[in-house]
């Protein structure tokens, strides 16, 4: 392994959280009760903050490299890389659809980071191990919280039932590239920093099946997509890109 | 047809880290208890751990009169922007 | 004529005894409340709209974050309103209704358009700055669950104007299209701000009966005056301007001078007519219909669960 991939590992981390944070944030002032819009900004919030010390982490280790490059700070790795650069996977970056589209996004990603972050509290690096453990906590409550909704919808009313059939079958194709290994996550399993996936992937997939059951959905047959961990995105990356970095990129080098 | 107004209210207390009793601090609409509490968690204490929350649906409680809750406001140890003195300000700057 | 009750009552007021929601009440007193506090609650959740607008454009990380949490707060104190007025005997389906219909007003102040990036400096140091000012006195207000809700607003309250006032420190600081943006977002926000008082004192029929209340501590002109005082002063710090040519200090009076408020400007938007009127209900109405089914089908599983229970 060399500094470039704990680098783009991190990044990876960061990307992640913090597309999902943005898209869950879409929602505040549009949910379908208060209560709700509460609960999913807090999940954003969640999400945007784990982005932030990732980012942080990131940045750290490019400045370390040393030489007399300019200092990379966590804004410019949020609002100054194009999509090629972002290393999130596919399904984040997904937009949100109606309620259940985005519940079952949530709960789908909060899965695999609750037993990804279980994994990472191990990790030999302890930047990441540290934020492991400290989103242990929020990634909890994001799967119980989603979980429950995933339920509700599925097994509610004929409609809604419906509904969660669409979104399963518009996501699920999703899913796969979670256990896919990129090449900085395969070089950094040799000195106990990365996850393993393919450990994750069969408590992921017992814990989808339970709640899946129990709202009464099944998932589809589906061939995976994948490219979002190497930056080949779909095209609804660019968009949300082109609306979020606008004034750093219409008012270059200021400070907000 | 819409049941909306089968999303009952709950009427919610809260006993703090350093509390000894379950304050009353106001209500909120869910469609059953494990949603009230988890919105309790979100609205009421902004997810502050080690915190108790009961609810109770509001047309079990029976009063004579209210006691006077006292008011809370816990903060959340790591969500520092909500804390006033997060921002930098000018110290000539009044009345805010 | 006073009966025995409506004595009782009004002592308990002069008294600072707060009145709690199964005291006897007048009428009068219960349905100026249930407006009051409902007005008020939907003014939270139709003002998350105008800042909502910008988070997905926030220009930083901490930006983002900031705002999120500060437009969830806004969440938050609407639920707490709605709390509050449910204690009189009115539902939330019942006031949401209102708001929808067109019935229930809410600040119209949350009619206008933000258009930058500095509009969330200026809603947050003007807007939330008006609303500080009216709101503080209301934590003695006597009617207890409003007073408590108010109580745990304006504690959260304050972290909002700092957050608005350090947004366009940092502006007023930056680049030159930076400082056109800070100067353009005041002058556009500064009269709805000051028109957030209401009319003036001699246009306010119930401030009186609110007063012998104290669902209405000072009066209209008397917060405004304090609002324009306070504010004359600040924006000294951001090295801009506030746009009122006959804005001056007056040092018999020793308070500001303003110019005069244009009032067709005022009753037009509270009349529907401002520039965002119809989109704000429309996003309300949109988000409300929107969540029908989530709404329904939530009930349903409840149902189920209770039915799962029962086979179990």
């Amino acid at each position: 392994m060399n500094a470039q991939h704990l680098i783009d590992f991190s990044l990876h981390l960061a990307d992640n959280t913090l597309v999902l944070g943005h898209r869950n944030s879409e929602w505040t002032g549009h949910g379908p009760i208060l209560e709700q819009d509460i609960a999913l900004s807090n999940i954003a919030l969640d999400l945007i903050g784990q982005a932030r010390y990732l980012y942080q982490y990131a940045a750290r280790l490019m400045n370390a490299d040393g030489g007399n490059k300019q200092e990379v700070l966590e804004d410019m790795l949020a609002y100054l890389r194009d999509s090629w650069d972002f290393r999130n996977c596919l399904l984040v970056e997904q937009a949100n659809g109606d309620w259940g589209k985005t519940i079952l996004r949530q709960f789908f990603f909060s899965a695999y980071q609750y037993y990804f972050y279980q994994e990472l509290e191990s990790s030999r690096d302890p930047e990441l191990a540290a934020i492991a453990e400290k989103s242990l906590k929020e990634v909890s409550y994001h799967l119980r919280w989603s979980s429950e909704w995933v339920i509700r919808l599925g097994d509610g009313t004929e409609e809604s039932h419906a509904r969660m059939e669409r979104s399963l079958d518009d996501l699920w194709m999703y899913t796969g590239e979670l256990f896919l290994p990129a090449d900085y996550e395969q070089a950094l399993l040799p000195v106990d920093i990365a996850v393993n996936l393919t450990t994750i992937r069969p408590l992921w997939e017992e814990r989808v099946r339970q709640i899946l059951s129990q709202a009464t959905l099944t998932p589809p047959g589906a061939v995976m997509q994948k490219g979002g961990k190497q930056g080949r995105h779909t095209e609804q990356l660019g968009y949300l890109l082109a609306e979020m970095q606008f004034l750093q990129r219409a008012y270059p080098a200021c400070e907000w | 047809m819409e049941k909306q107004h089968n999303w009952p209210l709950w009427e919610v207390f809260i006993r703090s880290k350093q509390g000894l009793d379950h304050k009353h601090v106001g209500s909120l609409h869910a469609a059953d208890a494990t949603m009230a509490i988890e919105n309790a968690r979100d609205v009421y204490t902004r997810r502050m751990e080690g915190i108790s929350i009961w609810v109770v649906e509001s047309k079990y409680i029976h009063a004579s009169n209210p006691d006077e809750a006292a008011s809370f406001y816990d903060p959340a140890n790591d969500k520092v922007y909500r804390h006033p003195t997060f921002y930098d300000l000018p110290d000539e700057l009044k009345h805010m | 004529m006073t009966s025995d009750n409506e004595k009782n009552f009004q002592d308990k007021v002069d008294q600072d005894i707060r009145i709690e929601p199964r005291d006897w009440m007048p009428e009068a007193y219960r349905k100026t409340l249930i407006r009051q506090i409902s007005q008020h609650a939907h003014s939270e959740i139709v003002g998350m709209l105008p800042e909502a607008n910008w988070i997905t454009r926030a220009p930083s990380l901490r930006r983002k974050a900031t705002l999120i949490a500060k437009v969830q707060d806004e969440a938050g104190h609407g639920l707490y309103l709605y709390s509050a007025a449910e204690t009189l005997g009115i539902s939330r389906d019942e006031m949401i209704a209102q708001l929808h219909s067109g019935k229930a007003k809410y600040s119209s102040i949350f009619n206008y358009p933000t258009l930058t990036w500095a509009d969330m400096g200026a809603i947050g140091w003007l807007v939330d700055g008006a609303a500080i000012m009216n709101q503080v006195p209301l934590c003695r207000a006597s009617y207890g669950p409003y007073a408590r809700a108010m109580v745990r607003i304006c504690k959260e309250e304050s972290f909002h104007q700092r957050q608005g006032f350090e947004i366009l420190l940092v502006l007023s600081k930056g680049s030159t299209g930076q400082r056109r943006m800070c100067q353009d977002a005041i002058d556009r926000w500064w009269w709805p701000s000051v028109m957030m008082f209401g009319p003036n004192d001699d246009a306010s029929p119930n401030t009186a009966q609110s007063m012998q209340w104290k669902i209405k501590r000072f009066t209209n002109d008397e917060l405004r005056q304090r609002f324009i005082d306070v504010c004359a002063e600040q924006v000294k710090l951001l090295g801009m301007t506030l746009p009122d040519p006959d804005l001056r200090w007056n040092e018999e009076r020793q308070h500001y001078d303003f110019g005069p408020i244009n009032w067709d400007e005022f009753w037009n938007v509270v009349n529907g007519n401002g520039p965002c009127n119809k989109q704000r209900l429309a996003a309300r109405v949109q988000a409300h219909e929107d969540g029908a089914w989530v709404r329904e089908a939530a009930i349903a599983h409840a149902e189920k669960k209770i039915q799962y229970g029962k086979t179990a």
